[in-house]
């Protein structure tokens, strides 16, 4: 009997007839959510295929890798424990774990607290770029909640609406927060790509509902005017995007429930270089069910994309499990489908 | 796809300086170092090159090109600007 997981990471068996099935409804399922094509029976047929094999780790065939961007780069490996500086972090991640690009961040990993101590931000990122060759990014989180109370100036959208029922002024504090959010993400991206960045990662865009998905757009406009060769890579926080305002628009586009295919649209009309989907995964769900769910909507948006796409895989999104420790069996099957059947262009 | 162990780190900045699809980036850098594609991904052949073009490797020698001259060796292959060696580089 095939052995896979759950979405949690928890080992399960199925027979090949069971994760048949639950492949052909996690593709449903996807079309069904997003509208989006579904996948051929051939393609259908090597998901089945890839989680009937034996090996628990699989792999590509020579020639057909991908290449990889990251999100927290220099502040992984703080997160394991390891008393480490980021330059030396950026480092291991070009020489030990043979990445193809690094990223510098703040441990905050938010735009806003970057601007007071950019002086000493862009330093120690310079000096990263000087003992380096992979390209580095310097990412953050446009993170539109640091705006709102207590911890910023603006009035909560969520506690205005739930205690307050009061939509119109909710909706006006988004509406500050959004140009706030570009200020900031301008401000910082500036005096990075001046650092030497070889591009900006926008993370988890979106996080805060539509408004910070406008935010990211509009930054990525006025970047793009200042430095036409800058590099803007755009990672989405979820598969949708929440609709905390319900009527912010981008070029005539309401942005509440875009789905990836979607949101790849305007972000290439903005200047986004490289595209970031995430598609979340279910816990009471098969991995076969999550990984063709999400190998479904991944191969929609690369077909509606001319910019390159990098899925985001891990920890509870693209179909591996949500575990701060992922099974290689999982992320293996993960990067083969999204290599051979979704045809991402990295991860 | 391996970064410096083989030529991952130059498709990718393909992807990033110019918005290459990844099979349109692979071949690009394929061509520019007179390889196959799936050379791309062989680390003992790209190794031996990257030594010998002075791209930067894991494991340099001492006389060896690395870090920032490895990257303006890289621009000039490429064809492509690197940021940090326009501004601080040679």
């Amino acid at each position: 009997m095939p052995k896979t997981r759950m979405g949690s990471g928890k080992a399960i068996e199925m027979s090949r007839a069971e994760i048949k099935a639950d492949i052909e409804k996690g593709v449903e399922a996807a079309v069904e959510n997003g509208g989006v094509e579904p996948l051929s029976r051939t393609e259908i047929d090597r998901l089945v295929e890839l989680h009937c094999l034996p090996a628990r780790f699989i792999g590509l065939e020579r020639g057909k890798e991908l290449v990889t961007s990251f999100d927290g780069g220099s502040i992984k490996l703080k997160r394991l424990n390891i008393s480490i500086g980021r330059i030396a972090d950026a480092q291991i991640f070009e020489r030990v774990l043979c990445a193809d690009s690094a990223e510098f961040a703040h441990v905050d990993y938010s735009f806003k607290p970057v601007k007071p101590i950019i002086d000493s931000e862009q330093i120690e990122f310079k000096q990263a770029l000087q003992v380096t060759v992979a390209p580095m990014f310097y990412g953050a989180m446009p993170n539109l909640s640091l705006y709102y109370e207590p911890v910023g100036s603006e009035p909560n959208p969520s506690t205005v609406m739930m205690e307050e029922g009061d939509i119109g002024k909710a909706r006006r504090a988004i509406e500050r927060t959004v140009e706030m959010g570009v200020k900031d993400m301008v401000f910082v991206s500036r005096k990075m790509h001046e650092a030497g960045a070889d591009g900006i990662n926008f993370d988890t865009v979106g996080s805060a509902g539509e408004g910070d998905f406008l935010a990211s757009l509009k930054a990525t406009e006025r970047l793009k005017e200042m430095y036409p060769d800058i590099c803007i890579e755009m990672g989405m926080a979820s598969e949708f995007v929440l609709g905390m305002h319900g009527d912010m628009e981008y070029k005539g586009v309401n942005l509440a429930g875009l789905y990836p295919h979607e949101q790849v649209k305007l972000a290439e009309e903005a200047g986004v270089t490289i595209f970031g989907p995430v598609v979340n995964v279910e816990v009471n769900k098969s991995c076969p069910w999550n990984l063709a769910r999400a190998v479904t909507f991944y191969k929609a948006c690369r077909e509606a994309s001319s910019i390159p796409i990098h899925a985001n895989v891990g920890m509870g999104v693209g179909g591996v499990p949500m575990s701060e420790v992922p099974p290689i069996d999982a992320t293996t099957r993960t990067s083969v489908a999204m290599a051979e059947i979704a045809r991402m262009d990295g991860l | 796809m391996g970064g410096m162990r083989t030529a991952g780190d130059l498709v990718l900045r393909m992807q990033m300086t110019r918005a290459m699809r990844l099979d349109e980036a692979k071949k690009y850098v394929a061509d520019k170092l007179g390889v196959t594609v799936e050379d791309l991904s062989d680390n003992i052949k790209m190794d031996k090159i990257r030594r010998k073009r002075g791209l930067g490797r894991i494991r340099p020698a001492v006389n060896e090109v690395t870090d920032l001259q490895a990257k303006a060796n890289i621009a000039e292959l490429l064809d492509i600007k690197i940021n940090s060696v326009e501004k601080f580089g040679f």
